[in-house]
């Protein structure tokens, strides 16, 4: 039952991005965040017993009366059942007043940064009416292989940031906060104890003969190409089609929405559209979130 | 007190193993609300219904379908789908040893502690080679009917397992247009240098709290205890800088007046 619990607390909504701006100094860049990444696993959509597809909706607890947005508010469990109600309102009062500024007090060696932190990357894209102190920016922290350090708060979250420079663009990976992370000893792992010489030769002789360059195909996702290869083959015997109506396009982080994304991205960078760097559109259309039910 | 182990695998580096067991090296601290109903502060249920009758549906009567075009869709039945679930498994398998740095921050996810499994001898030597040969292992296994790439690290002598998102998870930086415009002046080049090598330091995290996070939690508190918080309207203000090499001079000059008044 579990399973089913967390597949139906999957929201559905508009993904909102975050602008804002980025401070170097006395230099302020108007910046809007976009997603580096699509989300992982193929977007599959549930279908009632009568193949039409399945909508979820939210209904009152006790009468089960369907609700609209407005009958719906957020609150804080304090103890079982007792809830704090929050509104918007009061959680953008009480983010720091410079909750829109990325400020870039400190910079850092990239390799510094220990990947254990990292946790998403966003694309940040030059959203004033110049790019001029955008480029001078990516410019010179990727000659010097700097990441600039920061907070800022995005949809009622504080998040510690690295802003990284890539390709003359501006990232922006997410990292986990300090206490976020935990210490050997917290998980109770023993004290470090040295290995004999002879048994660390092994292993060395071991990695030493499985050194090879990175490829990228180890990271490909063989679930995703399984289930691709069955849709063709049902799809090919014209085995279990539904015909489902139009549906309204869902403004989530899809992957038609991605496709989108790098268009978007292009004509703000004052590029080319990014036509030709599109992704097959089967392959586009193939994803959202489906396989957290048992992450 | 120790925490438990989420997992038992098997490490394979060539020939040799080394039994291990997982734990999350991450906790996250968000604060986490739920969906009321307005009127009477319970937690809303949510229901699936048919588009098409808009009768309700129970989920065991869902079926999953993947779109092929808009408005067709494959319908996959349930034992379809546990079929290409991969096989269970014990193995973490390294299937190559690379640079560290090789592999670009944007792949790294989420990071586990290994622990030895009765291993401690393997565990601490596998550790070490890794540390002395400066490399890292590309890892597959597959963890509650779930295949992972991950990367094998060693950090502070112990091994971790990180995660690694799938190829096609990944947005290169490349697929995107670099900014156009007029070149950059060697004189804004230098001075955004001076800037950024003032504001140079060492990679600290604890210095940064989520302050944030404390605040909602205020906030909750304050609600909780029947008072009234002090409800502040938000004004973001922002302007982008018009003369980019005046702004970079007068924050060299104000970061070096600072200096002169420390020392």
């Amino acid at each position: 039952m579990a399973e089913e619990a967390e597949e139906l607390e999957q929201p559905s909504g508009v993904r909102s991005f975050w602008t804002g701006s980025i401070t170097f100094g006395l230099v302020t860049i108007p910046v809007a965040l976009y997603s580096a990444t699509r989300p992982r696993g193929i977007a599959l959509k549930m279908i009632g017993p009568d193949e039409a597809p399945v909508q979820r909706r939210y209904v009152c607890p006790k009468d089960e009366k369907v609700l609209d947005a407005d009958d719906i508010i957020r609150g804080y469990e304090i103890e079982k059942g007792k809830f704090v109600v929050v509104s918007d309102d009061e959680l953008e009062a009480i983010e720091p007043r410079k909750s829109r500024e990325i400020d870039l007090k400190v910079f850092v060696d990239v390799d510094q940064i220990d990947p254990i932190y990292f946790e998403r990357a966003y694309f940040l894209i030059p959203a004033g009416g110049t790019n001029k102190a955008y480029r001078l920016l990516a410019e010179v922290m990727e000659k010097k292989k700097q990441a600039g350090i920061a907070t800022f708060v995005m949809r009622a979250k504080e998040y510690l940031v690295a802003i990284l420079a890539d390709n003359g663009i501006l990232r922006a990976e997410t990292l986990r906060f300090a206490d976020e992370i935990r210490k050997p000893e917290d998980v109770g792992l023993p004290k470090v104890a040295k290995a004999t010489p002879a048994d660390v030769k092994k292993f060395e002789t071991q990695i030493a003969k499985h050194a090879k360059k990175v490829n990228f195909h180890d990271f490909l996702d063989d679930y995703a190409e399984r289930l691709e290869k069955l849709v063709a083959a049902k799809e090919r015997k014209k085995e279990d089609i539904v015909q489902a109506p139009e549906e309204p396009p869902e403004a989530e982080e899809g992957g038609g929405e991605v496709v989108d994304l790098l268009e978007v991205l292009s004509r703000s960078l004052g590029g080319k559209t990014g036509a030709q760097k599109r992704r097959p559109p089967r392959k586009a259309a193939a994803r959202k979130t489906k396989t957290k039910k048992r992450a | 007190m120790a925490a438990r182990a989420m997992w038992k695998g098997v490490v394979h580096v060539g020939t040799l193993t080394v039994p291990v067991k997982l734990y999350s090296a991450v906790q996250d601290h968000s604060v986490r609300f739920r969906l009321l109903h307005k009127t009477d502060k319970q937690p809303v249920k949510q229901q699936l219904v048919s588009s098409d009758s808009g009768e309700v549906i129970e989920y065991a009567g869902v079926r999953k379908a993947f779109p092929i075009t808009r408005g067709r869709l494959v319908l996959l039945e349930k034992e379809e789908l546990e079929e290409l679930e991969p096989e269970e498994s014990r193995d973490i398998e390294i299937t190559r040893f690379v640079n560290i740095g090789d592999i670009d921050h944007r792949w790294y996810e989420r990071a586990y502690y290994l622990g030895p499994d009765n291993s401690t001898k393997q565990y601490f030597a596998v550790a070490a080679a890794l540390e002395k040969k400066k490399k890292e292992g590309v890892a597959r296994w597959v963890m509650r009917d779930k295949s992972y790439v991950g990367s094998l690290r060693v950090e502070d002598g112990y091994l971790m397992l990180i995660t690694l998102r799938h190829a096609d998870e990944i947005i290169a930086a490349d697929a995107l247009q670099m900014p156009e415009g007029r070149a950059l002046q060697k004189r804004e080049i230098e001075m955004a240098e001076q800037l950024i090598e003032a504001l140079h330091a060492e990679f600290d995290p604890t210095q940064f709290s989520d302050e944030y996070r404390d605040r909602v939690m205020e906030l909750i508190e304050t609600k909780a205890a029947g008072k009234k918080p002090k409800v502040v309207k938000f004004r973001p203000k922002q302007k982008e800088t018009d003369n980019v090499t005046d702004a970079l001079a007068a924050s060299l000059a104000s970061m070096k007046k600072k200096a002169g008044s420390r020392g």
